[in-house]
């Protein structure tokens, strides 16, 4: 055991490290999302749904990219976190939004958690048919009980407090869009760290191979448990975003259309990424724009042919527009990675990486 | 000694089919026991049943004199049993050192860290370094494992059960399609294994059972045949006749 | 009381008529086909023209509906879906649910998104007085033009040459392959015929499911419910599933028309809870 050279510990460290260092593509991204507040600000509207419909992908991802569950219901809890802030802030339960925003979150997450004991059975099939089943169930709860949610109307009347008590929701989506920003880093910034983690590993190595996850010690269905847990708090709370930033619940938040756009978005942007939700929503909102200029009612035709494409011409080689950029990420890490060691002077052969 | 790992008449039906029928299994503390048989004795099925993969029809399993039955099979991983798979069982999108890294948190109980980074507990990559030396795993460990070629990705295989570090290893055809340069590797690094840690091996090649085992179980058929010595079994004749032709010839 | 079991009944063999295209690409083929309704939906659509715009009669109307829809299914199938049979679950979801959003918004364009009807000869309108119950003569036709096709279907798989052909396809492409079946024919054939059955269920359920724009939408967890709850094992299956479902949700829009669907779809869950493999699976593994 004691024969282990150290210059090989401090790469594996270092490679360790690297994997889950922010890379200055990274960086720039999230400058220029926060420059936007700046640089766009009459386009603060859109750019708010842009954000809420990235963080839903980000959900998304969190699941199917990292565990490998196939949803066609994460609406359910997107809806759920909708109502749950409309509600809180039209009976003045809980009127300050950072709060109630986390509050949604939380009840997405015991929703998710109570939910997941139904995925956890079965094949890619009937996952599809729980996922769609559990939020057909509650969007037709929504409609028959309009005392509580406004049934087919809506959620009237809901007005949101300033956030923290001092800024007010503005008519051009100024205070909207920063606030929706901060709280889609918060999350991403947390959600990175969880797939980096030992527990992240562990759902990747669940969606390659459950067998074996199992054979080295992973109670493999807690840990999908935890992670449907985690990504209903994230869809609630983006659900919430929209109530917050609209003043507005709808049964439009339990939509199929909705956990399927939320597909779409984040399979035009990749998947096992993180970033893909993000790059997808951009994509899709301006997509969207538009394709309903040149045909207003009918848009949806040409989101289904873009779907029929992509599958058709493979995901793989869609996604892979994003490679060259991929690489010159790993290159920066690597070289990042290779300086490292060298200027501790441990590794001579630090260079090595192709 | 003390008994480590014993089952009681194990049975395992398939519908009318008998995979397993009363297998009695005793090992010692620190055991090199090898259980042989014919293609389709039932080997696996053992192996599925001693890991709970598959549940026993009836019949009980015992694992330091505790009963293991119904136990999870993540549980049994705990409780120190691990095993390595006849047909590679590995994490395609990992690479080596990320797959060992699980392993190695998983067992220390930090796998539901989700705030750490991978490694970042101490000793875990120096382990990660030892195991992939030990199994001359160094120059590959940054491949996705789906690229690695076969005898890596067989290594790995066997340095994942290592990572457990099992009091209890069960081997199923450790050696199987592996290049003759690791082969010798692979058979060299069981055989250093610490000597309180028990080894059941499943096993075609007789060179490797012979040469390994103290303890020999014969399986046919789903029912144990023999059980005995190394000298025992090679001269029963009823395993003789089982094995008319091949190796017990030599 | 029995008027209920009875557009029960009709009802659940109308949608066993659309469903068992489905039961047969995804129950048996494994292949995840969420834009069955689509071909309802076409199937519909074309009866309403020939019917209401061109003149023809009701029944010629319901062969126009079949030979369309498989088709079309026909076209698709050796077209777009061939390359799909072998990608992951997800492609698939993606691909269909693509499917059924353009057929959703073509339908719209060409159609406009209001419900139509088909007219209906005088012949079938009003109900027979059988002891105190009240048979609608509509829903009889459609329970005896679906319990023929039932009992065709059967005899199809179970008897004919094409039927074991199927089977094998099914059981094992290579081994088929092997034993010289053309397994692409096979399969398209199937699909066809899937698709002709659910054109003409689109039909025929016009007067009672309704025609619109979301046909496919609409009516795609019931079909998928058909599939997974009856379990894929036969065609009998889904059958007994889809009877259930028709009696179950016609009673419970009856009984507690407050919860609406919701009784239908609290069931599927609890069934594939309980039994994965569907309700009447003879616990064949997938």
């Amino acid at each position: 055991m004691s024969s282990v050279s150290r210059p090989l510990s401090a790469e594996i460290a270092s490679r360790l490290i690297t994997r889950a260092r922010w890379s200055p593509l990274e960086i720039a991204f999230w400058i220029a999302a926060f420059a936007t507040i700046y640089l766009f600000p009459e386009h603060h509207l859109i750019l708010t749904e842009i954000v809420i419909w990235g963080l839903f992908a980000l959900s998304i991802d969190l699941i199917l990219g990292y565990a490998g569950i196939i949803s066609l219901g994460q609406a359910a809890f997107f809806g759920f976190g909708a109502y749950v802030a409309g509600l809180l802030a039209k009976h003045g339960i809980m009127t300050e939004p950072v709060l109630a925003l986390i509050a949604s979150g939380l009840a997405a997450a015991v929703l998710g958690f109570l939910t997941s004991f139904l995925v956890l059975r079965g094949s890619d099939l009937t996952r599809l048919m729980v996922t769609l089943g559990v939020a057909l169930v509650l969007r037709e709860l929504a409609n028959r009980f309009p005392q509580i949610t406004g049934g087919a109307d809506g959620l009237q009347g809901v007005t949101i407090d300033p956030v923290l008590g001092q800024f007010r929701f503005d008519l051009y989506g100024y205070t909207a869009y920063v606030y929706s920003l901060i709280v889609l880093f918060v999350l991403f910034v947390i959600a990175r760290r969880i797939v980096r983690s030992p527990f992240g590993l562990s759902l990747v190595a669940i969606k390659g191979n459950p067998l074996r996850s199992a054979a080295v010690g992973i109670a493999v269905n807690w840990r999908l448990v935890a992670i449907y847990t985690i990504a209903a708090a994230y869809a609630g709370i983006a659900g919430a975003l929209l109530t917050q930033t609209t003043a507005f619940a709808s049964l439009e938040g339990f939509a199929f259309d909705r956990s399927a756009d939320g597909l779409l978005v984040l399979i035009i942007g990749g998947t096992g990424y993180l970033y893909g939700g993000l790059i997808g929503a951009l994509i899709f909102r301006f997509a969207h724009d538009y394709l309903a200029s040149i045909t207003p009612q009918y848009w949806q035709f040409w989101i289904g042919l873009i779907l029929v494409i992509i599958v058709l011409v493979g995901r793989e080689r869609i996604g892979s527009w994003l490679d060259p950029v991929r690489t010159l990420a790993d290159r920066i890490g690597a070289w990042r990675a290779s300086r490292r060691p060298r200027a501790l002077g441990a590794t001579p052969e630090g260079g090595g990486q192709p | 000694m003390t008994l480590v790992l014993e089952t009681r008449a194990l049975e395992k039906r398939f519908g009318g089919i008998v995979a397993a029928n009363q297998v009695s299994l005793r090992l010692e503390k620190g055991a090199r026991h090898a259980l042989i048989g014919p293609n389709g004795a039932g080997k696996t099925t053992v192996i599925n049943l001693l890991t709970g993969v598959l549940r026993p029809s009836s019949g009980e399993i015992l694992l330091d004199g505790k009963e293991i039955t119904n136990v999870e099979p993540h549980d049994r991983v705990r409780l120190g049993m691990a095993r390595t798979f006849q047909i590679n069982q590995l994490f395609a999108d990992l690479t080596p050192i990320e797959t060992l890294g699980l392993a190695i948190s998983e067992r220390l109980g930090t796998g539901t860290h989700w705030w750490r980074t991978v490694g970042s507990r101490a000793g875990v990559v120096d382990e990660i370094a030892e195991l992939l030396e030990r199994f001359r795993l160094v120059d590959v460990m940054q491949e996705r494992t789906a690229i690695l070629p076969y005898g890596k990705q067989r290594l790995l295989e066997i340095a994942l059960a290592f990572a457990c570090r099992p009091r209890v290893l069960l081997l199923d055809e450790p050696a199987a399609g592996v290049p003759d340069a690791e082969r010798q590797e692979i058979l060299a690094t069981i055989a250093s294994l610490p000597t309180d840690v028990t080894v059941l091996l499943i096993e075609h090649d007789m060179d490797i059972v012979f040469s390994f085992a103290d303890r020999i179980s014969v399986l046919v058929n789903g029912e144990m045949l023999v059980e005995g010595t190394v000298d025992e079994v090679s001269h029963d004749p009823r395993v003789r006749a089982v094995y008319l032709g091949e190796a017990f010839d030599g | 009381m029995l008027t209920i079991l009875f557009d029960g009944i009709a009802y659940g063999m109308l949608l066993f008529v659309l469903a068992c295209g489905l039961a047969v690409t995804l129950g048996l083929m494994n292949f995840v086909n969420l834009a069955h309704g689509s071909f309802a939906m076409a199937g519909g659509y074309v009866a309403l023209v020939v019917v209401n715009d061109m003149g023809w009669p009701f029944s010629l109307g319901l062969v126009a509906a079949f030979v369309s829809a498989a088709a079309l299914g026909a076209l698709l199938e050796r077209t777009l879906y061939v390359h799909v049979y072998n990608k992951s679950h997800l492609d698939q979801v993606l691909f269909t649910i693509g499917l059924v959003f353009m057929s959703v918004a073509a339908v719209d364009y060409v159609m406009g998104s209001q419900q139509q009807f088909i007219r209906i000869p005088a012949a079938l309108q009003g109900q027979f007085d059988v002891f105190g119950i009240g048979m609608s003569k509509y829903r009889l036709l459609i329970i005896a033009i679906c319990g023929v096709i039932t009992i065709a279907l059967q005899l199809a798989l179970l008897s004919t040459r094409f039927g074991s052909q199927l089977r094998a396809s099914v059981d094992d492409q290579r081994v088929a392959r092997g034993l010289g079946v053309n397994v692409g024919v096979v399969f398209a054939v199937t699909f066809a015929l899937g698709s002709g059955l659910a054109g003409l269920g689109g039909a025929l359920g016009a007067e009672i499911l309704g025609l619109d724009p979301i046909f496919p939408l609409k009516y795609m967890i019931y079909f998928l419910i058909v599939v997974t709850v009856g379990g894929s094992s036969s065609i009998t299956a889904p059958f007994f599933a889809s009877i259930l479902l028709g009696i179950g949700d016609v009673a419970g829009k009856y009984y507690v028309p407050k919860l609406g669907a919701f009784v239908i779809y609290t069931i599927m869950i609890i069934v594939l809870i309980i039994r994965p493999q569907g309700l009447f699976a003879h616990g064949r593994a997938r």
